[in-house]
């Protein structure tokens, strides 16, 4: 093709002749995107975000969200005649009742699932190679808050359908809100219109969840894309790669095709798990009453760790000048999320403080080779898995015959102890990495190939690793120590002399040394030397 | 293998013994390593490879169009109504939408990864602090602005405008008052207290058929109803404080915990809603008396007053005084002497309060 | 009993010892005599099974009873500490205890779990085991057929009593639950109707009881009706996930959905490395 079709072109001078998007286009054509499969995950969260706004507003125009009474006399036989809230009953007549609209109804809840763990997969990938770095950690804050956001989405999301389980739901979070000191039987007054459960609750989640949250997130998650794409994407360590470029595919047209792919494979595997794993079967629930409940109420896996820490904590509560502080309530509610959420959100700052490091970054670690960073995420993640797993410790007792006091106790310990033990394993896995690299590096790779040498020795060959391999492990990045050491006269630095100070150093230095250095290997090592060391070249050229 | 080697001219690269990685192969299992090496640049696909291709991607995207047109066919053939019916439609429109959406996205990426060109293209990538000129440039713009503006030099003209915006900032947050009423002491009463139009204390019914119980009829030691006040079996908010669990017990099972002069006949009525949370604790052990929330598996000890014996919940379920009416018919004496359900911050410690009241 | 030991457990075994037969035939005959005088105060129901001509069903439950529960209950099912007096239990606890397997007891644990029927086991073994023990105090008795006919009752009506009532520990459909000290309710969907019915009459081990007077046999039968239609019925949306709620959904989530999308993920950036051969 060697002009542009005529319907084009027209379009694109109508457009230019009034907006002028050429410069625009110009630069950014061919923009270059690196790749990465673990750059993808958080696209997983942007397309299931899409993939609820379509399906969610397929829902909107059947869902009632009214909590007057009706008496159902839909397709759904066990339940004609039982009174219920016409927002149950209008959600189960899409269930039953709208073509497509059960199917949509669990697309749109395994999208919600996804989009979470999706988030949580993209948030993992960025800690894990410092990509919350300089300049970029705005956009990590912005992350922060996005997830933040998606769990109220959920919360809201989770309540609308107002059966037996989602009200279970509700009904903890009137709890926690009552536990809430001073302000707290105010607020749920208000939330609630008055008295649990009212009848205003459901029409109020409604419209946070379809207008006020998804209009917040998407306005946070255009922010999120804008400043990734004026900031351009991080890129792994590699051969031509530095902190000046970025080496990849242009986004015309191959990521935009690429992207294209993984929207329709994000929608197709949600679309299958819509069809043939059934979730949140309402109609089996039954209609919400606050006198009843089924075994095994448990929220969805995003709200399972607040559900454990509440399971975990003894019966704690304070009494004095006649008002009560529900300790029992408060802190397992507000400081495991505190701890995640704020430890997320400010780790990017405490790094640089501790580091010193004001340098812009465009180059991911591999997470071996900042090996306390990694540690600290692992225990992290088993903070968060041992709240999770206990969240759901009644069907692990129920499923697996264990004592259901057992597992709580066990988690009570755990909670402590699993997070240590993870800080460790991850910091040694870490640095057995990084022998492996060092030695990558300085030795080679075992050939496989078994040669006898003169005097009747056998060896085994190594030859130097590939030189996209040998990059890849060079491209491990000093971390910066602050300065902290006496100077000739004695003195430490300004900022090293307060506890404070001397604390930040020891972290740094901590945080910083490097316990396994590179060291390039030609020549020194005879194993090496010998035999194919000369010939590697052979096998990359003819690409 | 030696051999092998020895048979080699000199000169030539040791063959692989198969079942190790290839000298130049990705040798870190962790690691896809998936770029071209050496210079940047397009490398256009090989034509043979791609007409290959061709075929697969035109395949996958036939594939689409029919998937897609069973989509719409099983839209107007399935239809919904019933259970099954429902199932059949879910299956045939479901899988028709995934392989369609599947079928379409593996087509793109054969055609990503076989006809288009593999890239390795370099871009600069520049510091995101703007340079110091255009830093100055903007630093002068802004102070000559504010100073034009007269912001500064102007006091009054700032401070009344701070003045002004405090209200207006606060007007949002003023409107949500309305929200709710205020809670007064909502909280610390149930519709157990109210007696009946005709002036008599409350019959206890069961849930689910709205029966009054006569105390003769709920005569199994090991017994549990869930129970709920007369004339109020569809007022949500009335059974979110004033459902029941009520007991059978053995004479000699109860413990001193439970206050015998609310029970009958061996018969006494919990708080069905727990004093964690707010869910309703309601399984019910006859053979240990214990009662388990299934939010957070607080427990409670039936025969001792409700006392907890695990779990976070910091008090017992508050027993409610029992009777029965001239008919046998178990009522209510009057409302809890405590409140029920979660704690909140005025409740204090009612426990205590009632304790001294009685003494 | 060494030759019989590897085939045979140890309670068949003991069971076939030759002086088995003996002791239990002594244990008959002097029951037989001396139980009567512990059957009268309960005479009314033991009246009723003679005269319904079932007199030979108590004498065969008896023997029955002496082989198989005497170790634990007592030879006159007075209890022991072991295990609970059956005097008064009635025959819907017998029919429910032994045709779900529960008893005779495996071992001491927490709970009696739902087990095989032993070869003796049959349906005429357990009514007239039954029927003994019913002529030991009274007690609730088993429920007609008609009683506990699904098709009789209203599964709408019986949904609401079995959310009121059942749910919170056995689960919304009855796929079971956990309770404290390693109890647990039992899912439901092995349980028969009349099953159902006498767990309900009778209140088996942790289960509190249901009694007619309060939860009338109609409104038990609407229950059975809903468990039985709900179980049965398919899952419109695919599977069901062991029907147990938000935790094998997230569970999928992760380990399916992720996983397929990871997957497609690495095979979109992958890039073949050419290799020469």
């Amino acid at each position: 093709m060697d002009t542009t079709p005529k319907a084009i072109a027209g379009v694109s001078t109508f457009l230019d002749d009034r907006i002028g998007p050429g410069n625009f286009l110009k630069r950014n054509l061919r923009k270059i995107f690196p790749d990465h499969w673990s750059f993808l995950l958080g696209e997983i969260a942007l397309y299931s975000f899409i993939i609820l706004l379509l399906t969610g507003t397929f829902l909107t125009f059947w869902f009632k969200p009214s909590m007057g009474e009706v008496v159902y006399s839909g397709s759904y036989q066990p339940l004609v005649g039982v009174k219920m809230s016409e927002a149950y009953a209008s959600a189960l007549n899409i269930s039953f009742d709208v073509r497509g609209g059960l199917l949509i109804r669990q697309i749109h809840h395994w999208a919600a699932l996804l989009f979470i763990a999706g988030m949580m997969v993209h948030m993992l990938r960025v800690f894990f190679t410092g990509a919350y770095r300089k300049p970029r950690e705005l956009n990590w804050l912005i992350g922060v808050g996005l997830l933040t956001l998606a769990l109220l989405e959920g919360l809201t999301g989770y309540s609308l359908p107002d059966d037996l389980l989602s009200g279970a739901g509700l009904r903890i979070t009137e709890g926690v809100m009552l536990g809430i000191p001073v302000v707290g039987t105010y607020l749920t007054f208000l939330l609630f219109g008055g008295e649990y459960p009212g009848h205003d609750v459901i029409s109020r989640f409604f419209t946070i969840h379809i207008l006020l949250i998804p209009g917040i997130l998407l306005a946070l998650i255009s922010a999120h894309l804008v400043l990734m794409w004026v900031q351009k994407h991080t890129q792994m360590p590699g051969t031509g790669r530095t902190e000046k470029n970025v080496v990849g595919a242009p986004f015309y047209p191959t990521f935009m095709a690429k992207a294209g792919a993984f929207t329709l494979f994000t929608f197709g595997v949600i679309a299958l798990l819509g069809t043939f794993a059934q979730i949140n079967p309402i109609w089996l629930f039954g209609p919400y009453t606050p006198a009843d409940i089924s075994a095994g109420s448990q929220p969805d896996f995003y709200m399972g760790f607040l559900e454990g820490s509440l399971r975990l904590m003894p019966a704690w509560e304070i009494n004095f000048l006649d008002h009560t502080v529900s300790l029992s309530v408060l802190i397992p509610a507000l400081v495991p999320l505190g701890i995640v959420m704020t430890g997320l959100a400010l780790y990017p700052f405490i790094e640089q403080w501790v580091t010193g490091d004001r340098r812009e970054h465009h180059t991911a670690d591999r997470p071996r080779n900042n090996p306390h960073r990694t540690a600290i995420g692992f225990s992290g993640i088993a903070f968060y898995g041992v709240l999770w797993l206990l969240g759901a410790n009644d069907e692990i007792s129920a499923n697996f015959h264990i004592s259901l006091y057992e597992t709580t106790i066990f988690g009570r310990f755990a909670i402590f102890l699993v997070p240590a033990i993870a800080y460790v394993v991850a910091y040694r896995i870490c640095i057995g990495l990084q022998r492996k690299d060092a030695e990558v590096l300085s030795h080679g790779v075992e050939s496989g190939v078994i040669k006898r040498l003169p005097h009747g020795e056998y060896i085994e060959v190594h030859t130097p690793a590939a030189q996209d391999i040998a990059d890849h492990i060079r491209g491990k990045a000093e971390i910066p120590i602050i300065e902290s050491g006496v100077d000739g006269e004695g003195i430490p630095p300004k900022g090293a002399r307060t506890a404070l100070g001397r604390l930040r150093a020891k972290a740094s230095e901590a945080y910083g040394t490097d316990h396994v250095p590179l060291e390039e290997g030609h020549g020194h090592d005879e194993h090496a030397a010998i035999g194919a060391g000369d010939h590697s070249d052979g096998h990359r050229d003819g690409h | 293998m030696t051999d092998n080697i020895n048979d080699q001219p000199e000169g030539r690269v040791p063959a692989r013994v198969i079942g190790t990685p290839p000298s130049n192969g990705p040798i870190l299992g962790d690691e896809i390593v998936h770029e071209e090496k050496g210079v940047p640049g397009v490398i256009p696909a090989d034509p043979a490879v791609a007409k290959r291709a061709e075929r697969i991607v035109a395949l996958l995207f036939t594939i689409t169009f029919l998937a897609g047109a069973a989509f719409i066919a099983s839209y107007v053939i399935f239809q919904v109504g019933t259970i099954d019916r429902t199932a059949a439609s879910n299956y045939a429109l479901g899988s028709s939408l995934s392989i369609a959406l599947l079928s379409l996205a593996a087509g793109i990426v054969v055609w990503v990864r076989q006809i288009m060109p593999k890239y390795n293209l370099v871009q600069e990538r520049h510091p995101m602090a703007s340079d110091a000129d255009t830093k100055e440039y903007v630093e002068e713009t802004f102070l000559q602005g504010a100073n034009e503006s007269g912001f500064v030099k102007h006091k009054l003209l700032r401070r009344t405008l701070l003045l002004a915006a405090a209200p207006l900032g606060l007007a949002p947050l003023v409107l949500l008052k309305d929200m709710g009423p205020l809670p007064g002491t909502a909280l610390r009463h149930t519709v157990w207290g109210v007696p009946t139009k005709d002036g008599k204390p409350r019959r206890l019914v069961v849930e689910g058929t709205g029966q009054p119980i006569r105390a003769a009829d709920f005569n199994s030691p090991g017994g549990i109803l869930s129970v709920i006040p007369e004339g109020y079996e569809e007022d949500l908010n009335a059974l979110a404080k004033a459902t029941l669990i009520l007991l059978k017990f053995r004479p000699d099972e109860i413990k001193s915990g439970t206050n015998l002069n609310w029970t009958h006949d061996g018969i006494v009525a919990y708080s069905k809603i727990c004093t964690h949370v707010g869910c309703p604790a309601a399984l019910y052990e006859q053979t240990t008396h214990h009662i388990l929330c299934p939010c957070h598996q607080s427990t409670f000890d039936a025969a001792d007053g409700a006392k907890v014996i695990f779990g976070p919940a910091a008090r017992p379920l508050p027993q409610l005084p029992i009777a029965i009416d001239s008919e046998g018919y178990l009522v209510a004496k009057s409302d809890f002497n405590v409140p029920v359900g979660p704690s909140f911050w005025e409740r204090g410690d009612a426990e205590a309060e009632a304790r001294e009241q009685k003494a | 009993m060494i030759g019989t030991g590897n085939s045979v457990n140890s309670i068949t075994a003991r069971r076939r010892h030759p002086l088995a037969r003996y002791a239990v035939v002594a244990l008959a005959l002097g029951l037989l005599g001396g139980g009567y005088a512990v059957a009268a105060p309960g005479g009314g129901s033991a009246d009723a099974a003679i005269a319904s001509g079932k007199a030979d069903d108590v004498a065969q439950g008896k023997s029955l009873f002496v082989a198989h529960c005497a170790s634990c209950h007592g030879l006159n099912a007075e209890g022991s500490a072991k295990a609970p007096t059956l005097v008064g239990v009635g025959a819907a606890a017998v029919d429910f205890q032994v045709s779900t397997g529960r008893m005779p007891a495996a071992d001491a644990g927490p709970q009696a779990p739902r087990k095989p029927l032993g070869e003796w086991a049959t349906p005429q073994a357990i009514s007239d085991l039954a029927a003994y023990v019913q002529s030991l105090g009274g007690g609730p008795t088993r429920p007609a057929a008609e009683q506990v006919d699904p098709a009789k009752g209203d599964p709408a009506k019986g949904g609401e009593l079995f959310r009121a009532n059942c749910i919170q520990c056995h689960n919304f459909v009855g796929a079971g639950g956990a309770l404290t000290y390693g109890k647990y309710a039992p899912p439901l969907n092995p349980a028969t109707p009349t099953q159902i019915y006498e767990a309900m009459a009778t209140g088996p081990q942790a289960m509190p009881v249901f009694n007619d007077s309060t939860i009338t046999p109609d409104q038990k039968r609407d229950m059975i009706a809903y468990i039985t239609h709900v179980r049965s019925q398919v899952d419109p949306g695919g599977s069901g996930l062991g029907r147990i709620g938000p935790v094998t959904e997230g569970l999928v989530a992760w380990i399916v959905g992720l996983s397929l999308l990871i997957l497609a993920s690495i095979w979109i950036t992958a890039k073949k490395r050419r290799t020469h051969a």
